[in-house]
């Protein structure tokens, strides 16, 4: 964290994806440290220090979500973990242990280089203090004063609408889990009860999007969650 | 005269040699009794064939504590017995299983007409004996004269010794060789007195009874005719093999007319003595009077054993219905050339021959030139029909009411005898008698009448209160009455006894049609088995199961109704047994008589397709012979349905080949071009890139077209992986309540870019409900959707989203302004593999997978051509209900403020 180029860990078994992330991170201002198994990262990740840790979940020797508690027991440094398709629950797992974000094999250079900066930039942001006002493209959220325009038109919010809002502002361009954003508006014993969360989320479409089918900023993550877009 | 020889009797001994070449060959040591060295002269013989270097084991050889026989067993290979244990007693038996196991070239087996012990596969030896030979084993067994059926009267007059152990004649006559065992009376007991063939004590006594030297030399006379017989029957068969003319006799055909008595057995003796003396063929029949009330079920089973002796015996049996015994017995024998007619004395005497009509000397009045035998019975069998006589307890309800009738009729006499004359009043009695004939049957009617009688005599005939008679004319009166109620009680019984005869077999045959019609609906195996049962549980109150051979050829019930026997091991080993074979088996039959249930094999086109086993709720012997025949007939009707239903699968079976040959191929197809074209890609651009001598925007033209092209595999690669899966039933759809909207808006972000330039509306109303979805699938199904249109819609056109709620049902529709869909391919589309064109881009799983999806959330997808061009496709999924919160939950549409 002391440097001002970040270093990037990959924990990664294939040697395709390895090359890929290390060409791609490497030429747009990351440093890289790699590892091709658990073990390994494990030990890269305490002895090197990274500043951002990308980790595949199918890793040969232990379960990557292994991997993500342990390393959770004494680090809070951002991780972004790699999955297969059609494995929602890993990806909710993964998020709800502690994972910062996860990419759906393939992907795509842009994309991998987005998740890696909103990951790094709320690490970043944890230490400091939160910025009052949010803005992305049209929508402005004034947090202290609970103020919410749209194209400059101010918008009424109900409490809940408003947290959920506040929540998804404060993590702006990470995915949240369904789980904690229910957690966020009611409480953690609502946990489970997603669909109330769903009727929620459209409501605040039909306030804050233009057309609430095409969400512009509340994007939903099938089977996931939901992401506030953050608009370059 | 030269004599060809006959084709058809040709043909017969074709298949005579042909069974028996596959048939092991048996051959008989036949004695006259016990000691004449049966034993001895097998076990000397089988000596000579294993230094033949024939492969010879001795399954079973009985010694008797001979000792020269014992010595004859040394160095020979013997098989093990079989322990059994019977009551505690442990009971040592001939090992069949063992011998079919150790299948040798020659077995011995000693003693063909034993019995074997219970738990045994069979009752008889004999039937272990013809599983060998079945099984291509040659046996060597032993026999005396006596245990041969149609001899064991004969031997029972001779020596006063009845055999319980027989065997079939047919057993005897289809033996290979016979070889006859021979010693003179006076040698054999020359041997007992020496102790060689008994052990003393036992000779002692065996002397004195059995071993009698007039016994001997009668057994022995028999044997010694017995396999003269069989010398001549393989003459005659050489004969005709090569046609050796000779004046041959003009064919004898004899009839024995048998009835329910235990005489009948003997009846079917003598009738077979008699065939075969005559070299004729025999006829077994019984006539069903129509007329006669039904038969006491001891008297079917003692007619059904009787029937099953002539069979056995080698005779045909028939049985026919008539009114007239007589006539329908001499129709019978002019039709089938029958030359002679045996008979028994006819049944009852006294009375019964002066009121009834005699058949037998009906019979013999018209019998022209048939000749008529009356066989005789004996003592025992006379005694046993005197037994079987015996009428079971009557009901006496109908008596009681007979007599209230009658005391009704006195008191109404007793009213009238002021106003009418005596005679006048007879008419009120008779009126009486005859409502007790209609009504009550034989017995009460005749109290009736008697009564009647004896209290009008003595009520209204002077002198009053007396049973004497004043007036002899009376007597008439009294004749008539009880002549009246005889006349009415007789005929109404009769039209009873019929009418429930009409109505038992209209109730069957529509059952039977009823079952016919079951069975051609049924449409599986299983189905047909449990037609099967119902029936027979329903008909018959009987348990029942039917056996089916599964994958693996191991029978399994298919189908029961409460037969817990089913289960267990033993019975299960007995429907194996008559799967196997394809014969019956198990109860009242015999073969493993001691099991709880009888087992009918399922046998269509020759080949047996499962076994159905019944057990009877009632008495099991009444049953077994009143229905068997019926039930046999189920067991045949239900065999045919099996063997169509079997058909059937097997033409469905190929079709489902067909199909997944036509996917196969269309994987294969598509799998090569759908790989193969983004392959060359991706393949073509990279190495390009690799030489290193491209300029910065050739490269990223270059890289623009490999992650293209990448992005079309990672599709098809997802869409196959989706639809194994879903196929499969691995990608259980993980449902959740939640808006379409939120899905479709997913999708629309996923396609976006491949939708660029045509213009998406969305019309989708606020108050759409929510639906039970997952939401990846469900993404899914509108990601393909949408790419279908990017495919095959110009760029520029509209393409419009319209959800709406119908009902109970969210509907949703997407419409483009393409060229629409090619007529008669709207269901087409949604099959694997299916692509519009040749040169289609598409894999031909898209929508596939968009069917797939949809039913397994069940809803429905259609596709459609709209009148004004362009394609609609319809999505229809079921609205959820929304579970209620808990208190201060928030609820869909509202929230706190």
């Amino acid at each position: 964290m002391s440097s001002t180029t970040p270093l990037v860990l990959i924990i990664e078994d294939e040697p395709g994806i390895r090359r890929f992330l290390r060409v791609t991170l490497s030429s747009h201002g990351y440093r890289v440290s790699e590892a091709a198994c658990a073990e390994d990262g494990l030990k890269h990740a305490a002895a090197d220090r990274p500043d951002l840790v990308v980790l595949d979940l199918g890793l040969p020797d232990r379960d990557g979500m292994e991997v993500l508690a342990e390393l959770r027991e004494w680090s809070s440094v951002p991780v972004v973990v790699l999955t297969a398709r059609d494995t929602e629950r890993a990806k909710v797992q993964a998020l709800d242990g502690g994972a910062d974000d996860y990419l759906t094999k393939p992907f795509g250079a842009e994309e991998l280089l987005a998740r890696l900066r909103v990951a790094l930039r709320h690490a970043l942001r944890k230490n400091g203090p939160e910025e009052p006002v949010f803005v992305t493209g049209g929508l402005k959220v004034d947090l202290a004063a609970r103020v919410v325009t749209v194209e400059g038109r101010e918008v009424h919010l109900t409490p809940i609408e408003f947290r959920l809002l506040a929540t998804l502002v404060k993590y702006a361009g990470k995915v949240l889990t369904h789980r904690q954003l229910l957690n966020a508006g009611w409480g953690p014993e609502y946990g489970f009860e997603a669909h109330y969360l769903r009727v929620y989320m459209a409501q605040l479409r039909r306030k804050l999007e233009a057309d609430p089918a095409d969400p512009r900023y509340l994007k939903t993550e099938p089977g996931v969650g939901y992401r506030l877009a953050l608009e370059a | 005269m030269e004599r060809r020889p006959d084709p058809d009797e040709l043909l017969a001994r074709v298949n005579r040699e042909e069974e028996e070449r596959h048939r092991g060959r048996l051959k008989i040591f036949f004695g006259s009794a016990p000691g004449v060295g049966k034993t001895y002269a097998m076990l000397g013989s089988s000596r000579l064939r294993k230094s033949e270097g024939i492969d010879v084991v001795i399954g079973w050889a009985e010694t008797h504590g001979r000792a020269e026989t014992a010595a004859l067993l040394e160095g020979q290979e013997i098989l093990l017995p079989l322990l059994l244990s019977y009551r505690g007693k442990e009971l040592r038996e001939f090992d069949l299983d063992g011998a079919l196991e150790r299948k040798p070239a020659l077995i011995l087996v000693d003693e063909l007409a034993h019995t074997n012990a219970p738990g045994s596969r069979h009752a008889k030896r004999w039937q272990d004996v013809q599983e060998l030979l079945a099984a291509g084993i040659d046996v060597y067994t032993t026999l005396n004269v006596q245990h041969i059926e149609s001899l064991n009267g004969v031997v029972a007059q001779i020596t006063g010794v009845s055999v319980a152990e027989r065997i079939p004649d047919s057993v005897f006559e289809q033996a290979d060789e016979v070889e006859l065992v021979d010693l003179p009376a006076d040698e054999l007991i020359q041997r007992m007195k020496e102790g060689k063939v008994y052990f003393p004590q036992v000779a002692e006594q065996a002397l004195g009874s059995f071993f009698r030297p007039g016994n001997l030399i009668a057994l022995r006379e028999l044997a010694l005719r017995r396999t003269a017989d069989r010398v001549d029957v393989q003459m005659q068969r050489y004969r005709m093999d090569h046609a050796v003319g000779e004046t041959w006799p003009t064919a004898e055909r004899v009839l024995v007319c048998l009835g329910p008595s235990p005489y009948g057995q003997h009846l079917v003796r003598s009738a077979r003595l008699l065939a075969s003396r005559l070299k004729a063929e025999w006829i077994a029949l019984y006539v069903e009077n129509s007329h006669q009330g039904g038969m006491a079920p001891s008297d079917r089973e003692q007619l059904e054993r009787t029937l099953r002796l002539a069979e056995q015996l080698g005779g045909k049996a028939v049985t026919l219905t008539a009114e007239n015994t007589a006539e329908e017995i001499l129709a019978f024998a002019r039709a089938r050339n029958v030359s002679k007619i045996l008979l028994g004395k006819p049944p009852r005497a006294g009375i019964w021959r002066i009121l009834r009509r005699d058949f037998v000397s009906d019979l013999i009045r018209e019998s022209g030139g048939i000749d008529v035998y009356i066989m005789g019975g004996t003592a025992e069998e006379r005694l046993a029909r005197i037994r079987s006589a015996r009428r079971p307890k009557r009901r006496w309800a109908p008596y009681l009411y007979g007599l209230a009738v009658v005391a009704a009729a006195s008191a109404l006499s007793a009213l009238l005898k002021p106003y009418v004359e005596p005679v006048n009043l007879a008419m009120i009695y008779l009126l009486g008698v005859a409502v007790v004939a209609t009504r009550l049957g034989v017995g009460p009617s005749i109290l009736a009448s008697i009564a009647s009688v004896a209290l009008f005599d003595f009520l209204f005939v002077p002198p009053y209160l007396t049973f004497a008679v004043g007036d002899s004319q009376y007597l008439i009166t009294f004749v008539v009455m009880t002549l009246v109620a005889l006349l009415i009680s007789t005929l109404a019984a009769r039209a009873r006894l019929q009418a429930e005869r009409a109505r038992a077999a209209q109730s069957r045959t529509e059952a039977l049609a009823d079952l016919t019609q079951q069975l051609a609906r049924a449409r599986d195996s299983a189905s047909v088995a449990a037609v099967a049962v119902r029936h027979l549980s329903e008909q018959y109150e009987a348990q029942s199961a039917v056996f089916l051979p599964d994958g693996s050829g191991d029978l399994c019930v298919v189908s029961e109704f409460e037969a817990s026997f089913a289960a267990r091991t033993s019975e299960s080993s007995v429907a194996r047994w008559v799967f196997d074979h394809g014969e019956p088996a198990g109860l009242d039959t015999d073969t493993l008589p001691g099991s709880d249930a009888l087992y009918l094999p399922l046998i269509a086109s020759g080949e047996t397709l499962g076994v159905v086993g019944i057990r009877p709720q009632q008495s099991t012997d009444e049953m077994m012979s009143e229905v068997r025949h019926r039930v046999e007939s189920v067991v045949g009707q239900t065999a045919l349905a099996l063997e169509r239903t079997a058909l059937a699968e097997r033409a469905r079976q190929a079709q489902v080949e067909a199909e997944a040959e036509r996917l196969r191929s269309g994987l294969l197809s598509s799998v090569s071009h759908d790989f193969r074209t983004p392959l060359a890609s991706i393949v073509g651009a990279s190495s390009a890139i690799a030489t290193g001598d491209l300029d910065a925007s050739e490269v990223k033209e270059l890289g623009q077209s490999i992650y293209d092209e990448s992005q079309r595999l990672s599709r098809f690669v997802a869409n196959l992986l989706d639809m194994t899966r879903l196929e499969s039933g691995a990608l259980a759809p993980a449902r959740e309540l939640q808006p379409i909207e939120e899905v479709i808006g997913a999708a629309l972000g996923r396609v976006k870019a491949r939708l660029a330039g045509r213009v998406i509306t969305l019309r989708l109303p606020e108050a759409l409900p929510l639906v039970g979805i997952d939401a990846r699938l469900m993404e899914q199904v509108f990601i393909n959707l949408l790419e279908n249109v990017a495919r095959h819609t110009p760029e520029g056109t509209p393409v419009e989203i319209t959800g709406a709620q119908e009902g109970k049902h969210l509907v949703v529709r997407v419409d483009d302004h393409g060229p629409g869909l090619r007529p008669g391919t709207e269901e087409k589309v949604f099959e694997k593999f299916f692509r519009s064109s040749e040169h289609s881009e598409s894999s031909g799983l898209g929508l596939a997978i968009c069917h797939a999806i949809v039913t397994a959330h069940s809803g429905a997808i259609r596709a459609a051509s709209r009148p004004g061009g362009g394609a609609t496709f319809t999505v229809t999924l079921p609205v959820a209900e929304v579970p209620a919160g808990p208190d201060g939950a928030p609820r869909p549409g509202g929230g706190a403020p």
